[in-house]
């Protein structure tokens, strides 16, 4: 009996290692704004519960193409995207699927900490609510908690939940935007150079806990840091001028790359 | 312990020749344009002080009145000689009330029946309007008749002129409209107290009169505030629907363009052309009734309208799009992002907008000119759609008349209106205050 669990435990370990299954899958992935085209037939896949991190030089197309990935950028005028991208199995620029209930499913966080100026209480509820995930207080108050919690600010917080999301300090700020982000228990969190506004100490926080969530979600996340993407990431893609020229395994990325231009970024020579 | 010594052989920098970096010209500059700007504001000062003093020398007295308290028999010889009022209802109406109360203070002045000039002297001293007044009392209450009450009646215009010391009494007698023998019994009765400065309530109750002592901005007010209640119900939703449309969900092309030059430049028409396009379109094709508030208000609207939107799609503009992305990041569809969060920030922008729109519409003359406000009304509407005048076209009613209690009750009635519009002002700071949030 013992002997057959383990046996079991391995095998779905195995399983893991092996079977790579695909949260979203980026197929020829081409972004225009107006005349101008910002990505070239991008071919990236998303491995599940896998944080995998963008990099690229200033203007390369990562952010463009993080924002693809639950149709921001649908807000920007004169922005098309050609290719296909899929969620498990939808198609999520088919007509027939709801934004809205796509960003239920794919979550953000932004570069900016960007709070509401409600109070913290409100800006975790503000997304349950809307979707109608709790139904009476005591469920919205366990969301809360539970998102708190998993962002690791409810210690820092707890007293003070009904006062305002904007009085907090930068670093808690961005984990109040994580927490908002996962009470409404996406799938996938879009990260999008979440520290670049954060100082070394609520950095090394924020990435404590992108570790921590990737249990439960798939991250994708947008960094200028080489060392913030070897810290944080399994799997790493490196942009360039719009073009993905390399995706990794984050060790095999940041010790032996396949591509040129991927050595000479990380060692410095460029960007 | 080892001595630190002052190592003569530290090497300090030679001091590179100093630049003419311009210090002098700049700073000079600087306090150049500070004393400019202070200047400016002194100026402006200066004027606003004059402006209001101006106003508020000239119009303070409006607001106080000289009242004559006087015994008055109730005649029946002269109300009701034959005893009909019980047959004819009218003769109570048409009864010669002037005449009872110019015996009354004839009698307290020591006049005898039979001097007609003197008793046409005591007359000139009463207002008009006591016609009113007793015929009122009157019909009230029949059983008067026959009694003497003691009733506090208007002094004449041009007696409460001379009584606020506004006429120039060394002009010969017969260019002044009050007579020396007016000014003696008006000082007489002033020391025995019958005659005497009242707060003059008739001021904001009374519609219009051609009598300066019985005139007030009583249908003024009334009619300006039925306009300005039009003006904000319609253009607040209106004009904030069409700003959130334009600036949140109308697609950005030529046509949005050519729409927002437009809204520019109604906002920068002449107030007048409003007023004939509310005579045609209102008046002339809808068939609305002249002279009525609902009128004045629908066109003060679409007058105000521009200035709303405007206001609202600069609120609009200045909310930070990182609020609306985290809302559309979370799964907000773009009506929640609007309602739930940038239309809350957007709120202090929005209601100074309003309200100064507002402000704007309670001091405009010109359109309601054209649809026939500028017309004697002494009865206080009941309904917007009754004829009503507004408080700044009382004033330029006002201003066109010649008698000198008519000059006072111009400027009085102007601080009622900037009374009014610093009401409003406070009101939109007041506001604004409680619906600020940081972000």
């Amino acid at each position: 009996m013992n002997m057959m669990s383990e046996a079991a435990v391995e095998k779905a370990l195995d399983r893991q290692m092996n079977d790579i299954s695909y949260k979203m899958i980026g197929k020829d992935v081409s972004v225009y704004y107006g005349e101008k085209r910002a990505l070239y037939d991008v071919n990236l896949n998303v491995r599940e519960n896998t944080v995998t991190a963008l990099i690229g030089p200033s203007g390369c197309g990562k952010s463009t193409f993080l924002r693809t990935l639950n149709r921001m950028n649908d807000t920007i005028d004169g922005c098309r995207v050609t290719g296909r991208i899929t969620l498990d199995s939808d198609d999520i620029y088919d007509p027939n699927i709801d934004v809205v209930e796509l960003r239920a499913r794919v979550g953000m966080v932004f570069q900016k900490p960007n709070p509401f100026p409600k109070s913290i209480y409100e800006n975790v509820a503000y997304g349950p609510r809307i979707h109608g995930l709790a139904k009476a207080k005591a469920d919205m108050d366990a969301i809360v908690e539970q998102s708190l919690q998993k962002a690791g600010l409810w210690n820092e917080v707890k007293d003070r939940l009904h006062e305002g999301g904007t009085g907090l300090s930068g670093g808690q700020q961005q984990r109040l935007c994580i927490a908002r982000a996962v009470a409404v228990s996406p799938e996938v969190i879009l990260m999008d150079e979440p520290c670049s506004a954060l100082d070394p100490i609520a950095t090394a926080k924020v990435e404590e806990l992108i570790h921590e969530l990737r249990t439960n979600f798939t991250i994708v996340i947008v960094t200028h840091s080489m060392q913030q993407a070897a810290r944080v990431s399994q799997r790493t893609a490196m942009f360039h001028l719009g073009n993905l020229v390399e995706e990794n395994d984050t060790d095999k990325m940041f010790t032996n790359p396949d591509d040129q231009r991927t050595q000479d970024y990380i060692m410095g020579r460029f960007g | 312990m080892s001595q630190v010594s002052t190592s003569p052989a530290l090497g300090i920098a030679t001091k590179p020749e100093r630049r003419d970096i311009g210090l002098r010209r700049r700073y000079a500059a600087e306090r150049r344009f500070r004393l400019y700007g202070m200047a400016a504001i002194a100026f402006g000062l200066l004027f606003l002080f004059l402006l209001l003093f101006s106003v508020v020398s000239k119009g303070y007295t409006a607001f106080q009145q000289t009242m004559i308290t006087i015994p008055i028999e109730f005649s029946q010889q002269i109300i009701d000689k034959n005893n009909e009022r019980a047959t004819n209802p009218q003769k109570l109406v048409t009864a010669n009330y002037p005449v009872v109360a110019r015996n009354a203070l004839a009698k307290v002045l020591g006049v005898s029946e039979d001097d007609r000039a003197g008793l046409k002297a005591v007359n000139g001293m009463i207002s008009d309007s006591v016609r009113v007044q007793l015929r009122n009392l009157v019909t009230a209450d029949p059983s008067i008749i026959g009694t003497t009450q003691t009733v506090t009646v208007l002094a004449h215009g041009d007696l409460d002129s001379a009584f606020k010391g506004q006429i120039d009494l060394t002009v010969p007698e017969t260019n002044r409209k009050v007579s020396d023998k007016q000014v003696g019994w008006m000082n007489q009765l002033a020391e025995s107290g019958a005659l005497s400065k009242h707060f003059n309530t008739g001021l904001f109750t009374n519609g219009a009169s051609s009598r300066p002592e019985a005139a007030g901005v009583g249908v003024a007010l009334i009619g300006s505030l039925y306009m300005m209640l039009i003006v904000l119900v319609l253009s607040l939703p209106i004009g904030v629907a069409a700003s959130i449309y334009l600036e949140e969900f109308a697609p950005k092309n030529r046509f949005t363009d050519l729409i927002e030059v437009n809204i520019n430049n109604l906002a920068a028409v002449p107030s007048i052309v409003y007023g004939l396009l509310g005579l045609a379109v209102f008046i002339n094709f809808a068939g609305f009734p002249r002279s009525a508030a609902l009128v004045g208000g629908l066109v003060l609207t679409l007058m105000t309208l521009p200035t709303i939107i405007i206001a609202t799609r600069a609120a609009l503009k200045a909310v930070p799009p990182s609020i609306r992305s985290a809302a559309l990041g979370l799964g907000a569809s773009k009506m929640q992002t609007v309602f739930h969060h940038v239309l809350p920030l957007a709120m202090p922008g929005i209601l100074t907008g309003t309200i100064i729109g507002l402000a704007h519409a309670l001091g405009e003359t010109a359109p309601l000119l054209l649809i026939g406000m500028v017309a004697f009304v002494a009865d206080v509407p009941a309904t917007p759609m009754d004829p009503a005048t507004a408080l700044p076209v009382q004033i330029y009613m006002w201003a066109n008349e010649a008698e000198r209690a008519f000059v006072e009750r111009t400027s009085g009635a102007i601080i009622v209106l900037l009374i009014f519009l610093i009401l409003m002002n406070v009101g939109a700071i007041l506001l604004r205050r409680r619906f600020e949030r940081r972000w």
